[in-house]
């Protein structure tokens, strides 16, 4: 897994609530064998038309906006378990998403590939998209030491929660395989004891 | 001695140790396996050369991207079949027991697995699959996890999490006629949404759950995720070992007494305390239909669409092409589709024969009924419901995910809707461009029939009336 620390980077403004993994990634992309190329089809329906042309209304098609960090509306993420959805937006490009609440299994999904969920205020989310649809360029800053995202040249600023063992792990790149397969000892001794 | 939850019990009997600051590494009992999440697992191990810890605890069905035609003859679409090899090579390498297409016992994951006695009480399951919750129904921890996760327990048999809140949903009295588990669990994330649950293990009590078949309380915890639970869970109790006794994993003579036994101490203990409760009557419970794009916007079949000003909302019902304020009934539809975990055991089949019996499917309806296992298709065979549905004109196919997540060939066209017994009515799910419906295996027959959305309690209280 690649570390993670910090990120300074523009963003793409996805102002839908309840963006769920279907949109993310449709189920007919994934009959793929390997983790590469779901970045292609993420927001597949959104992106094209049913004509297979670019739509262009979609934030993504809009050549305002760049970066690598996706800001959303409330509740990213709900729906399936399908790993195919972080990889999608990695796979695109995205390092972290920005929401005011994520689906709980995509959370884990995003935090198992160095893909960072930075959940916020909902106020403070509100001000993220007005501020990038105002100023597309705006720069944010996320800080995974201090948990912070901040936009830069201003005030806006809040501090985000994150699991103090998943944080290591980003920081130092590495993943719960090699903790779980270290705790193998363990995991025998358990084994060998169970009570139920 | 401190008071503990169903789901206290069973998540403590698993905790091998704790990180400090962290995560606890909980120990699984049961793996299951498909072939949309786990070939990226096989690999990551591969690559790593790591090998599968625990074989004998993994157990594999091909489902999600099977045909529900021609089940004998080669699968036609190339990546499907490219997936399906790949599952039986990895399985074959890895000596894990796979019940691949075709086999007696191949079957959605979720139906398959209750059926041949492996999920049991007390358990620890995950599946790479959200709707694995389904096995709570049993008293087991049961969640759907990622292909990450898939891979932490091929390679330990464990996984790190940090330990959920718990939640209890009760509800008590008596239900209505016509009102099935599908209604009960849709009116109860109709009420508190998609995301009441996030965080949290839920745990469904109260006579209503009590009393019902273990393949209704399944339908239950089946949809704990639409509201965003990672589980819901039942308390096991007679039903429960009932269903167990005699199913070909189950524990045999002494050793299923000793655990039925151990399965009655699991049960929450009076006076435990949850982070979070709800309490419904069973009497305000209606059959249930969905109108918009996710679980939580369900409504009585005989109300109106609510009216709403968020973007969401509106965006969501224009999705569907629907009004606010106006009541789907007579709502022509095309499609129906009985199947999927939620809905695809035999007592939902028994349900829908017995409504259809004598009737006679309308003539805009395609009605694909798919069975979730070959076990539950040999039963329709045997107990003669194959004869009723197709002389009603409903086509019976073989079993499968099928048109629950469309990723074969059962697809619902663009613009069409498509009263199904699914659990998830996110757009394009069954297809794109495909509008569903959620509702209950009756609600879904009567559509059928009817050719449009009816007052199904109605239709019902007319059948007694001339004595059918
Ligand atoms: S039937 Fe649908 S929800 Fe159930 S396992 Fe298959 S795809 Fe998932």
């Amino acid at each position: 897994m690649e570390k993670f620390t910090t990120l300074k980077s523009s963003a793409i403004p996805l102002n839908i609530e309840n963006v769920d993994t279907d949109q993310i990634i449709p189920a007919r992309f994934l009959k793929a064998t390997d983790r590469e190329g779901f970045g292609d089809n993420v927001f597949r329906d959104w992106r094209y038309n049913k004509d297979g042309s670019l739509n262009e209304d979609f934030v993504l098609n809009d050549s305002k906006y760049s970066g690598s960090i996706l800001v959303a509306g409330d509740n990213f993420g709900c729906g399936s378990s399908r790993e195919h959805a972080a990889w999608a937006i990695t796979d695109y490009g995205f390092k972290v998403v920005v929401s005011s609440f994520f689906a709980d299994i995509f959370k884990g999904n995003a935090l198992n590939n160095g893909l960072l969920p930075v959940q916020v205020s909902e106020g403070f989310l509100n001000q993220l998209f007005s501020q990038i649809e105002k100023e597309p360029t705006t720069t944010i800053e996320v800080n995974l030491e201090d948990q912070t995202i901040s936009v830069l040249d201003s005030d806006l600023s809040e501090t985000f929660e994150i699991d103090a063992y998943k944080k290591t792990c980003l920081i130092n790149g590495y993943d719960d395989i090699d903790y779980l397969v270290n705790s193998k000892e363990l995991i025998e001794a358990f084994e060998a004891q169970k009570t139920y | 001695m401190s008071k503990k939850t169903l789901f206290d019990k069973v998540w403590d009997a698993h905790v091998v140790s704790s990180v400090e600051n962290g995560p606890q590494i909980l120990y699984i009992d049961k793996h299951l396996i498909h072939e949309v999440t786990s070939p990226q697992a096989f690999k990551e191990l591969e690559d790593r050369g790591i090998p599968i810890f625990r074989p004998d605890q993994i157990v594999a069905t091909a489902d999600h991207n099977t045909p529900t035609l021609n089940q004998d003859k080669a699968v036609k679409d190339a990546l499907s079949r490219q997936q399906l090899e790949q599952l039986s090579e990895n399985c074959k390498k890895n000596d894990i027991t796979l019940y691949e297409l075709g086999h007696k016992y191949n079957g959605i994951v979720h139906v398959m697995a209750p059926e041949l006695g492996i999920t049991q009480p007390g358990m620890t399951m995950v599946c790479g699959d959200s709707h694995t919750s389904t096995h709570g129904a049993f008293g087991a921890i049961a969640f759907g996890i990622g292909t990450s996760q898939v891979a932490q327990v091929f390679a330990s048999q464990c996984l790190l999490l940090t330990k959920p809140k718990s939640l209890r949903v009760s509800v008590n009295g008596k239900l209505k006629k016509g009102v099935l588990p599908k209604d009960v669990i849709l009116y109860i994330i109709s009420k508190l949404g998609t995301n009441s649950g996030t965080g949290y293990f839920c745990e469904y009590a109260g006579n209503v759950f009590e009393e019902m078949s273990m393949e209704g309380r399944m339908t239950v915890c089946n949809m704990s995720i639409e509201m965003g639970a990672r589980g819901g869970m039942i308390a096991p109790d007679k039903t429960t070992f009932e269903y167990i006794k005699g199913r070909e994993f189950a524990p045999k003579d002494e050793d299923f007494e000793k655990q039925v036994a151990y399965w009655k101490t699991l049960p929450t203990d009076e006076g435990a305390t949850f982070d979070k409760e709800y309490s419904f009557d069973a009497e305000d419970i209606e059959p249930m239909i969905t109108y918009g794009t996710n679980p939580g916007m369900g409504i009585k079949i005989t109300s109106n669409i609510p009216k709403e000003e968020n973007a969401s909302f509106k965006k969501s019902l224009a999705y569907m092409d629907f009004e606010a304020g106006e009541s789907l009934i007579n709502k022509p539809i095309n499609y129906v589709f009985i199947g999927s975990c939620t809905n695809s055991r035999i007592e939902d089949f028994r349900v829908a024969a017995s409504f259809i019996k004598g009737k006679q499917k309308a003539d805009n309806v395609t009605a694909w009924l798919v069975p979730g296992s070959k076990q539950v298709e040999a039963q329709i065979i045997e107990e003669g419901l194959k004869t009723i549905f197709e002389d009603a004109g409903f086509e019976l196919r073989q079993p499968g995910c099928s048109a629950c997540l469309a990723m074969n060939e059962d697809k619902i066209p663009q613009g069409e809707y498509c009263v199904s017994t699914s659990n998830r009515n996110f757009e394009g799910r069954q297809g794109q461009g495909s509008r569903t419906i959620l509702a209950s295996p009756l609600v879904a027959a009567a559509t059928a029939v009817a050719g449009k959305i009816v007052d199904v309690t109605q239709e019902i209280e007319e059948m007694e009336a001339v004595g059918i």
